[in-house]
């Protein structure tokens, strides 16, 4: 048993990466005031465009190839959000419609574009992110081995991109300034924030984390792009819920749903597992964000100006 | 402001088809062409089309009382999983399993359906976001059930192919489609159109639905129980959906691939908004978007242009759909300028004329 979850802890922790860095990225556009259904969408450019670059580079920077993919896919992945910012901030569109409309985009021309690319709509890349054993710390009992052995880097780069959100979002100005319009905009505005601004600074930063997670998941797990984020994106939405639009709540939800998904996907072949069912543990984290939404409809954790589009005219 | 949606779409499919090198005139006519050019392929769109009017009306319905439901891609599923789960069990006379199939499906699309509406009335839990979860939950329920009871004979990740008998196809209706894949469901959607249209205008239900959507407290206060009505539209939209899911999965296809969420449950946000969510418009819509999934395979084959052209269409109307209020008045504020600037200017030249007549 042990050995088990020495086993699967390398896995669960890289499944919940992708998820963690897609759910931050999605909390800083619904903060800011702003829903973001088109988290999966936004994943699924990421992995687009990261495995293209990747894979048409690396031959000839084999090294590099995996971080510029990264780069890419964030940068891209911003630049598409830009949509979702440009309907919902300055055409006060249906943040919901819009969103669907970016998930329904993004699957579209991916595909569209990678059969033109290749022809098969398939694009695989070759090296992947190598895993690390971290000297010296890999040797601390029990915490050595679960998790400072067989690790990415991605791993602690998004990490620290957690740490630095935390701090950005409630150390700073700018955070202090993010969320005072995710919860009312128009005092905000009334003390001089530029709430346009900031939605579509928040929604952009959700664009360029939801790439660097589709684009993470590329170079770590899956290997391929092959035309649909399989619900990651969505995952990361339940999981933004169920950590109820907090940093660290985010963290905890991201790693149950990735441990349960790493669970659900090798109970075949490990004959321990093979007795829980798979269905109970793929369905966990959606029953789980029902729950908890029923849990906490009295004391609801949501931005209050959620949805909502601003205008200044109702000031 | 759906035509502008429409005219927008359009101009994105060209541009994309531009920017990879295609003619879009070509790539139009072959698409438009292979949705139209003969009876058979007039039969595929219709078949298409059919999933997509449940969906949109599903979509539409819950509109109307101030819900959005795009948990229609589950409900689908569900719809789906019941229809094929009786079409596999028993072994009756077609007409009685048939009705029992389509009795089934809708029971199934809305009690999966009435579970966010209860949520939404109980606990005032979002809709949108309960039901793309129970979007998911119907994805992995199908994932392991359908292996696990429907296993079909060569891939463990498709059902058993359906008998005849519990096919929404029948021959007469094939033949006279020249072999196309249309059946019974499109006719089945005329008629769900005509009902919904009928509760919708004519009926205190559709009254009392359409109170709630314009204005919960106002509803609330005039005596309506805004929580009944709201957990009813959901299971309303739910069955429409279970059935689009019958139709599908054992109308235009013959078994259920696991591991897909069907694309019809969102297409149909698409063809509701473009139907401005009344009955006759979903079912117009839905045929326009049928003409474009049928047209895209033949398009494919004539040219290089990627099939994945009518997607991008599709989801680019919706987009504009969302955004086309601003670009709608934006475009009346643009008219009126060209008016009054048109006026001023014959006005002026009136003056001119006048003021050279005194001379």
């Amino acid at each position: 048993m042990v050995d088990l979850i020495y086993q699967l802890f390398p896995y669960a922790i890289a499944f919940t990466i992708p998820l963690l860095i897609t759910s931050l990225g999605g909390l800083f556009s619904e903060r800011s005031g702003v829903i973001n259904i088109g988290l999966e969408g936004l994943m699924l450019m990421g992995m687009f465009v990261g495995a293209y670059v990747i894979s048409s580079i690396e031959s000839t920077y084999p090294g590099t190839a995996v971080w510029i993919g990264l780069l890419a896919a964030a940068f891209f992945g911003a630049l598409f959000a830009l949509l979702h910012a440009f309907a919902c901030v300055t055409l006060n569109a249906n943040q919901v419609i819009s969103g669907i409309a970016i998930n329904m985009i993004a699957s579209a021309i991916t595909v569209y574009l990678a059969r033109f690319f290749t022809g098969s709509g398939n694009l695989q890349i070759i090296r992947g992110m190598p895993r690390i054993t971290i000297p010296f710390l890999s040797d601390i009992p029990v915490l050595g081995r679960l998790f400072f052995t067989q690790t990415y880097a991605t791993t602690w780069l998004i990490l620290l991109v957690l740490v630095l959100a935390t701090f950005l979002l409630y150390k700073t100005r700018f955070g202090l300034r993010l969320r005072a319009c995710g919860e009312h905009p128009h005092a905000a505005d009334s003390a001089g924030v530029n709430v346009y601004l900031m939605r579509y600074m928040a929604v952009m930063i959700s664009g360029a984390c939801a790439g660097l997670g589709g684009a993470t998941f590329i170079v770590t797990l899956s290997g391929e792009f092959n035309g649909t984020a399989a619900g990651l994106g969505f995952l990361a939405l339940a999981a933004l819920i169920f950590g109820q639009w907090k940093p660290w709540g985010i963290l905890g939800a991201t790693f149950f749903f990735g441990f349960a998904s790493t669970v659900a996907n090798v109970s075949q072949v490990i004959p321990v597992l093979a007795q829980i069912p798979g269905i109970y543990l793929k369905t966990f984290p959606y029953v789980i964000t029902l729950l908890a939404l029923i849990l906490s409809s009295k004391s609801s954790q949501a931005p209050k100006a959620i949805g909502e589009p601003y205008d200044k005219g109702k000031r | 402001m759906s035509v502008f949606a429409v005219i927008l779409g359009l101009i994105a499919g060209a541009i994309l088809m531009i920017a990879t090198g295609n003619n879009p005139l070509d790539g139009f006519y072959f698409l438009f062409r292979g949705g139209l050019m003969n009876i058979e392929r007039v039969g595929n769109t219709l078949a298409t089309a059919t999933p997509l009017i449940f969906a949109g009306l599903s979509v539409a319905f819950a509109f109307k009382t101030g819900l959005f439901n795009i948990g229609g891609a589950g409900q689908m599923l569900i719809g789906g999983l019941c229809a094929t789960a009786i079409g596999l069990t028993f072994d009756w006379p077609k007409p009685i399993l048939l009705a029992v199939i389509i009795i089934a499906a809708l029971i199934g699309g809305a009690l999966w359906a009435s579970l966010p509406g209860l949520l939404k009335a109980k606990f005032n839990v979002h809709e949108v976001v309960s039901t793309i979860m129970m979007n998911w939950i119907a994805y992995w329920i199908i994932f392991y059930i359908v292996p696990q009871y429907f296993k079909g004979p060569f891939l463990e990740t498709e059902s058993q192919r359906i008998p005849a008998a519990a096919s929404l196809k029948v021959p007469w209706l094939t033949s006279l489609f020249s072999g196309s894949f249309i059946n019974l469901g499109f006719f089945l959607a005329i008629i769900v159109v005509v009902i919904s249209a009928f509760i919708l205008e004519r009926t205190t239900l559709g009254y009392e639905l359409k109170a709630v959507g314009y204005n919960r407290d106002a509803a609330g206060a005039a005596g309506i129980n805004v929580n009944r009505n709201v957990i009813l539209s959901m299971a309303i939209a739910g069955a429409l959906a279970g059935l689009g899911g019958a139709t599908f999965y054992v109308g235009f296809a013959s078994n259920m691939q696991i591991g897909v969420l069907p694309a019809q449950g969102f297409d149909g946000i698409a063809v509701a908004l473009l139907g401005a969510n009344s009955p006759w418009g979903v079912f117009a819509a839905a045929i326009f978007f049928g003409i474009l999934h049928t047209g895209k395979g033949f398009m494919n084959a004539m040219t290089a242009i990627p099939p994945e052209i009518a997607d991008t269409i599709i989801a680019t109307i919706i987009y504009f759909a969302a955004t086309s209020v601003l670009i709608e008045r934006n475009w009346d504020k643009l008219l009126k300028f060209n008016r009054d600037n048109l006026l001023r200017r014959k006005k002026k030249e009136s003056l001119e004329v006048e003021a050279g007549g005194d001379q």
